[in-house]
């Protein structure tokens, strides 16, 4: 295998389960990348996912990895947070896992603000159950549930993750690979709620049924269809139909859950003493 | 490709034990370095122009491209 990436991976778990051209590759060597350039010990990182094929990303990471059940994620993140605050947590997690079953706990993470990095896989669907469309799924897509298009409109993630609260929010395509590198170190460097939706592909499930027959097909709908955050703000909502809008979106210096929390139980460490 | 008697001196490695044949090193390599197979898996076919972009390595989802790094050779 790559040899920068080696040291990383469970090697014996490669090559990973994911279809030819799965996208979820790109986005995980990427995580690994801006984790190497940060110099984070693996001893000191833990990844933490709910259910489906992205969720399956700390399987092949040689770190402290818990994969969880669908949606729950960023609870059980919570609680090895909350519980040993020296350590690096950071969620992976797909759009369905994100934004379906998982939603309020997302909400509510990025409400406190607890300094977990959150990196949300968005393939537009939802690939391991057999392409199911996601809060995600463009309006007027098809899927295996919407024969004759999606008529739900789409969530926009990142919006309600800065609503919410979040220190941190960006949005990163695996065409472009290295601003998305870079913006996932951001975050991760982050003191605080960091969200990274990371536009991904499912050939398989969302390409083929929706004119984009390979995962090449599928990287030139992501480089065309990009729009940097910069000209995205002198663009009114009908030119951005249909844009993926990149880039940084919140970077903030706000108290941070676990912070607080040691704070509160000093200051009432001599009431809980005499209890 | 080179015989195994040879030593390798490609810009670019590929691990064809872990390359699944999606194409996507060859299609957005900007010096049209890479070419498929007979079974799709890639193939350093023009070493002469690489540029050493890494765009190969990094877009690749099965962690199956290196890009030799200055010195290695
Ligand atoms: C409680 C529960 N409900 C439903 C499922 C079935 N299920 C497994 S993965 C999944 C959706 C996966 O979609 P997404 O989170 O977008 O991840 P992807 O597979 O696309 O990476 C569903 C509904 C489950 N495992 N558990
Ligand atoms: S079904 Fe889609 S998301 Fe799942 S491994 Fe295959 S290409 Fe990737
Ligand atoms: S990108 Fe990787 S898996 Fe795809 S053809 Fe190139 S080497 Fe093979
Ligand atoms: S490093 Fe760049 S030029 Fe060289 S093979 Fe890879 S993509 Fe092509």
């Amino acid at each position: 295998m790559n040899e920068n990436l080696a040291e990383y991976f469970r090697g014996d778990h490669l090559p990973h389960i994911w279809c030819p051209g799965c996208g979820n590759g790109i986005v995980t060597a990427a995580i690994v990348r801006a984790i190497k350039e940060l110099g984070w010990e693996k001893d000191d990182t833990v990844f933490v996912s709910g259910i489906g094929c992205s969720s399956r990303a700390p399987g092949y990471l040689d770190f402290n990895t818990l994969h969880t059940t669908h949606g729950r994620a960023l609870v059980f993140a919570t609680g090895i947070k909350v519980a040993r605050p020296d350590l690096n947590v950071v969620v992976i997690t797909g759009d369905g896992d994100a934004s379906a079953i998982g939603g309020n706990h997302l909400i509510h993470a990025a409400r406190r603000n607890i300094d977990i990095t959150t990196i949300c896989f968005n393939n537009n669907i939802y690939g391991m159950t057999g392409g199911q469309y996601s809060p995600l799924s463009p309006t007027h897509s098809l899927a295996s549930t919407a024969p004759y298009g999606n008529t739900d409109r789409t969530f926009d993630l990142c919006r309600l993750v800065e609503a919410a609260g979040a220190a941190y929010v960006s949005r990163g395509t695996t065409y472009h690979v290295v601003p998305l590198t870079n913006l996932i170190r951001d975050g991760l460097n982050k003191r605080g709620f960091s969200f990274i939706e990371a536009v991904t592909a499912c050939p398989v499930y969302f390409g083929r049924r929706n004119k984009m027959r390979t995962a090449v097909d599928m990287l030139n709908w992501q480089k065309e269809a990009a729009v940097p955050v910069s000209r995205a703000k002198d663009m009114d909502p009908g030119e951005l139909a249909g844009k993926i809008v990149i880039g940084n979106f919140v970077d903030l210096d706000i108290p941070e859950y676990t912070e607080s929390y040691e704070r509160l139980l000093k200051e009432h460490a001599s009431d809980r003493s005499g209890s | 490709m080179s015989s195994p008697d040879t030593v390798n001196t490609d810009p670019v490695l590929i691990d064809r034990s872990l390359c699944k044949a999606c194409g996507i090193c060859i299609a957005f390599c900007p010096k049209k370095v890479l070419e498929a197979d007979e079974s799709g898996i890639a193939v350093v076919a023009h070493p002469e122009e690489c540029i050493k972009c890494r765009m190969c390595e990094l877009r690749c989802p099965d962690f199956a491209v290196m890009v030799r790094s200055e010195g290695d050779e």
